[in-house]
């Protein structure tokens, strides 16, 4: 029997890329073997619009395509470990997968706050369709919630529960919400939109310790004040899910490293010709800004990055005319990500963490607005409030730096 | 061959990816709102599938 092609993480990069298998011409079996116990569905609505209405798996599950009917999907099922010199990896019911080809798409998880008295009820963090469901249940109007981080997620659950009736302060260490990627005026500017809706924010500060016996009744800040807490979410950051590929020689240092093929990189830089990561846990440079590796945890990335692996593996495993010299072709994907908090409607494209100048280029701050983000004087992002027609007229721009 | 294309206007949020994806299909039109063309030729299916995977909103389907 042929041996699958076996991907790990059965969310949306391990959907797209069994999708591109299929559409670069591999006809043979493929194992998708997941953690969670659903079938891929979309990340995005759980912090936004599905997060204020209906939190089921129908609402946000992916369609899935005939092609990809015959997929054996292993669900609730997590890989442990991988031997990549004899070619499987095994779960957790001990059962030992062998695979031609191995695709890690493994994604991310939620960074937790680590204090002396964590273990209480009432503590949430938004990564699963499961946490969204959990949260949503104690968003009740009322009720006091804390949020500690004021990045884009922190945000967006900060608008949503605002939204749902509950008290809202955010709890951040930085001086604005989301400064980091999207700078100091355009960040000022939500955060004052924010306000205007009744969220509080309290910046440049941190949680030092939780107060409560079975459940959080408050907050401990580094100021000394404390809150009142019935709901705490914790939105801090993400650890690359790579803990099943120790004792292999994967480059797994923050997220796995690959080439320009989607190809895992060994330890000493040599290249896995048939292990390949996608998505969130790929670590890799993109031509279009420089050299350097980066994970990148924007939607439109498990889709591209699984496309290129759907070319070069597919071309590979059927021996097609294009192989190997698909490898010669530059994959150079242009990051975009998007984001709704209250009546902000945020697009942007590009890489804008990268910037060593901002300026607005378009409307008004107070309104609908456009800011490029220029690195040694080149744009490598940009990202509006609406307008997005604008923003959008810019892409072309940053996706052609790679040539 | 002409393939229906469907979207789902109480979910699109008008981001227009789709638009990068099959630009003989979808638009946005002076208002930054999507318009898009019902119906087209089974030759634009991989460009709507490919939009279809990069919508957001999960908002658009080709109706067969
Ligand atoms: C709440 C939220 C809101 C977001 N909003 C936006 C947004 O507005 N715009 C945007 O651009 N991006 C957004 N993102 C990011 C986007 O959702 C991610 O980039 C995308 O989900 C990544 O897909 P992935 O398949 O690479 O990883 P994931 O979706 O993380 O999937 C990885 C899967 O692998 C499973 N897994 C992990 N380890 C194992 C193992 N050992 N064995 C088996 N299975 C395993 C996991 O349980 C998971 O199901 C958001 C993310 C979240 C969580
Ligand atoms: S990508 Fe989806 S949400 Fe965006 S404009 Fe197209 S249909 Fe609407």
């Amino acid at each position: 029997m042929t041996k699958p092609v076996v991907i790990v993480g059965a969310s949306m990069g391990g959907l797209r890329v069994a999708e591109a298998l299929r559409r670069f011409g591999y006809a043979g079996p493929i194992t998708a073997i997941g953690d969670e116990p659903y079938a891929p569905y979309n990340r995005p609505p759980l912090s936004k619009e599905v997060l204020a209405k209906e939190v089921s798996h129908e609402a946000v599950a992916f369609a899935q395509r005939p092609a990809t009917e015959d997929v054996n999907w292993v669900l609730g099922t997590r890989v442990v470990s991988a031997d990549v010199d004899h070619k499987t990896v095994t779960d957790s019911n001990g059962e030992t997968h062998a695979y031609s080809a191995l695709i890690a798409a493994t994604g991310l998880r939620p960074k937790r706050l680590q204090v002396p008295n964590g273990e209480l009820a009432g503590r949430h963090a938004v990564r699963t369709l499961d946490d969204a469901i959990g949260l949503r249940a104690a968003l009740v109007p009322g009720a006091r919630v804390v949020i500690l981080g004021a990045g884009f997620i922190g945000c967006e659950v900060a608008a949503t529960a605002r939204k749902l009736g509950c008290e809202v302060t955010v709890v951040a260490p930085g001086a604005h919400p989301i400064v980091r990627p999207l700078g100091v005026e355009l960040a000022k500017e939500i955060q004052r939109r924010h306000e205007a809706e009744g969220v509080r924010f309290l910046m440049k500060t941190t949680i030092t310790d939780l107060i409560g016996t079975a459940r959080v009744e408050g907050v401990q800040l580094d100021s000394g004040e404390q809150l009142d807490c019935d709901v705490l979410v914790e939105a801090i950051g993400s650890h690359a899910n790579t803990e099943w590929l120790e004792g292999t020689d994967i480059d797994i240092a923050d997220g796995i490293l690959t080439d320009n093929a989607m190809r895992a990189i060994r330890t000493d830089g040599t290249v896995h010709e048939d292990v390949f990561a996608i998505g969130d846990v790929a670590k890799f440079a993109n031509p279009i800004f420089d050299e350097v590796a980066r994970r990148v945890e924007h939607w439109n990335i498990p889709t591209d990055t699984a496309k290129r692996v759907g070319q070069v593996l597919g071309a590979k495993l059927n021996s097609a005319e294009n192989w190997p010299s698909v490898l010669d072709e530059q994959f150079a994907p242009v990051p975009s990500f998007w984001s709704d908090q209250f009546e902000m409607h945020i697009l942007a494209f590009g890489l804008l963490a990268l910037a060593d100048d901002i300026k607005l280029i378009a409307g008004e701050i107070e309104g609908d607005c456009v800011f490029g983000y220029y690195r040694a004087g080149t744009m490598v992002g940009v990202c509006g409030i609406g307008l997005r027609s604008t923003v959008q007229s810019y892409r072309a721009a940053i996706g052609s730096l790679a040539s | 061959m002409t393939i229906k294309i469907d979207v789902d206007m109480t979910k699109c949020q008008h981001y227009g990816q789709c638009v990068f994806e099959a630009p003989n299909i979808f638009r946005l039109n002076n208002d930054d709102k999507l318009e898009y063309t019902a119906e087209a030729d089974d030759s634009e299916r991989a460009n709507v599938e490919a939009a279809i995977d990069v919508c957001p909103m999960q908002a658009i389907f080709i109706v067969d």
